[in-house]
């Protein structure tokens, strides 16, 4: 990934500076501090993020994995120290599909990997297709591209509340256009509750992501030379071929890392879910940041909970070493 | 070389449906803002029949429109100019300086993205009421505990980021520097931070709507006097009556200020990802 990248090439860097560092010319003497000289300041300027990332992410997140260990209930709010130890009995239920518990895990899990297929898939299609079609100077184009960035820039909970409005029954825009406008219902459907209600999800979680596939893949585009279009350009090749054999191939690294982002914020979404839905999300859309939620807070079984939220954050580790694995082996294809 | 009519025609399609789709929910915020309460309680009409500013007046009565305005803006504030000041350091630490423990850092603090909000969301939870109970520090409840939260949602991002655009600057500026006398500090403040400042900006936008737009620890984490615009917007929407004109307007009111500095600023965004995420 990326940052692999920064850090080796780093490394370089600092090697080939530190191996001059004594030389006898003036401007050439301290050059960057050595190691002794340096002392402990990186330590110190690392000092308040790591701080911060301990007391907000680590230690939380391993006081999590203990609780998933743990009978942990409302009893014991007060004083969780004291939540007697379970062994895997959590994870025992939350992986027993038998059981309603687990059947529900199961059935939100993949309602979450249906929406988030079909999420990212779109915000990305949608984010690649509007940062080529944009690529080319034309009269309105930092017009459109600032249209395009307006839902990125929303508050969350403005826009989805607006898309709540939107997809109300008797009175939101969508079914005054296809029962009132289209006449493509019978009678007025319900999107909000029941079936159509994954639709919806998706719908304005596409709506609200693809300005960030824009934006980056935008931000790549910027570093394709010119050149490559120009001795395409003069070998005869047309705009569609240049696209095909330039734009796209040049993009694939961008590409790469946005997909995995995409995928790890739809995946762990949240906020869209609870503006649209509330508290409870209708069965078929029922992502699994809702779910968690839900068991913990609302049928107060924090232990349970907890296990869920660790095999969850397992199964996007897998997820995630498996497309770095994939993904580099692929590049390294390409290059040799 | 002039493109074929089948591009300009696709390109035109395409811009099209992109560009209805991202604002047709600014349009119905805008029109049904100004429509009176019996329009926007029955069928939807894309023409207001008649147009009334009355609820641009009213949220402020609805709901304490202005006081959670408030409390967002110096949550999401200071939480911003923090993670900036500390995502400032870690990156030129990282960026400048061989040490050991580097890799550990800058992976740990990648990977946290990964972390889904709820598995420490109550952990974080008791250990505020706990910091609370033993030292009277009270995070939860406070604006302090959402501002400490929230720079660490955006400081992954931001390092990440300005470690990529400190090493696009020549180190020969801020070794100059060092050679005149500068200190490591003087040299990041007085050579490093200036020819950065695209990255900066970048990474401080994103910081302020990070914490502009959370809402699962803001709906947990505050109570009545520190609630955010977040959890407060919700407000109009959960009674009986739903004064979607009202809703409307206040989502509109919160979304002008922010969406208005993003569009100024979205130049430096561009510039910012360009030299510092992707490369």
């Amino acid at each position: 990934m990326t940052a692999t990248v920064t850090t080796d090439s780093l490394t370089e860097k600092s090697d080939r500076v530190t191996s001059r560092g004594s030389g006898g010319a003036r401007r050439r003497l301290p050059r960057i501090p050595d190691r002794i000289r340096q002392g402990g300041l990186p330590y110190l300027l690392l000092l308040p993020a790591v701080l911060l990332e301990l007391l907000v992410h680590v230690i939380p997140m391993i006081i999590g994995i203990v609780m998933s260990f743990r009978q942990f209930t409302q009893f014991y709010i007060n004083n969780w120290g004291g939540a007697p130890w379970s062994g895997f009995d959590n994870y025992k239920i939350a992986v027993d599909f038998n059981a309603p518990i687990g059947e529900a895990l199961l059935h939100s899990f993949l309602v979450t990997c249906v929406f988030t297929f079909f999420a990212v898939g779109l915000a990305w299609l949608f984010g690649v297709a509007a940062a080529i079609m944009l690529q080319e100077n034309f009269r309105g184009r930092g017009f459109l591209r600032a249209i395009f960035l307006v839902p990125y820039a929303l508050p969350v909970y403005a826009a989805v509340i607006t898309w709540a409005f939107m997809f109300q029954r008797d009175n939101g825009l969508i079914n005054h256009v296809l029962h009132d406008q289209l006449g493509i219902t019978d009678q007025p459907s319900f999107w909000l509750i029941g079936d159509n209600s994954i639709y919806a999800l998706i719908i304005v979680s596409v709506w609200k992501g693809w300005p960030f596939a824009f934006l980056i893949v935008m931000a790549g585009l910027q570093n394709i030379p010119r050149e490559l279009y120009e001795a395409a350009s003069i070998d005869g090749a047309g705009i569609w071929q240049q696209i095909r054999k330039i734009t796209l191939p040049s993009l694939r690294p961008v590409n790469q890392v946005l997909v995995l982002v995409l995928f790890l914020w739809t995946f762990n979404d949240f906020n869209t879910p609870y503006v649209l839905f509330g508290k409870a999300a209708p069965e078929n859309a029922d992502l699994i940041s809702i779910h968690i939620y839900q068991s913990s807070f609302v049928t107060w079984n924090f232990g349970t909970g907890s296990a869920m939220s660790v095999l969850l954050l397992l199964f996007l580790l897998v997820v995630t070493a498996v497309y770095l694995l994939i993904t580099s082996r692929g590049r390294k294809g390409a290059d040799a | 070389m002039a493109a074929p009519q089948s591009f300009l025609w696709t390109r035109r399609v395409i811009l099209t449906f992109l560009a209805v789709f991202a604002l047709l929910p600014v349009y119905v915020m805008v029109s049904s803002s100004l429509k009176p309460l019996q329009d926007v309680s029955g069928k939807f009409h894309w023409i207001p029949s008649g147009l009334t500013i009355k609820p641009y007046f009213d949220i402020w009565d609805t709901v304490p429109l202005a006081r959670y305005f408030v409390n967002s803006l110096i949550v999401a504030g200071t939480a911003t100019v923090l993670s900036v000041i500390i995502a400032v350091f870690s990156a030129y630490a990282v960026s400048r300086y061989k040490f050991r423990g580097k890799r550990v850092f800058t992976v740990t603090v990648l990977s946290t993205q990964m972390f889904p909000g709820i598995l420490f969301l109550l952990p974080l939870f008791l250990i505020f009421v706990n910091i609370g109970n033993s030292t009277g520090i009270a995070l939860y409840g406070s604006r302090g505990g959402l501002i400490l939260t929230y720079l660490t949602f955006s400081l992954p991002f931001s390092i990440w980021m300005l470690i990529g655009y400190f090493d696009s600057i020549p180190r020969d500026l801020d070794e100059a520097a060092l050679v005149d006398g500068c200190g490591p500090i003087g040299a990041l403040f007085r050579v490093v931070v200036p020819a950065a400042v695209p990255g900066i900006v970048a990474v401080a936008v994103y910081a302020f709507m990070t914490a502009w737009g959370e809402v699962l620890f803001a709906s947990v984490m505050t109570n009545d006097t520190t609630r955010t615009l977040a959890v407060g917007l919700q407000g109009y929407a959960t009674q009986n009556d739903v004064y979607w004109n009202q809703v409307m307007a206040a989502s509109l009111v919160v979304s002008v200020p922010i969406v208005a500095g993003f569009l100024l600023l979205q130049r430096y965004l561009v510039a910012g990802l360009t030299a510092g995420a992707v490369k």
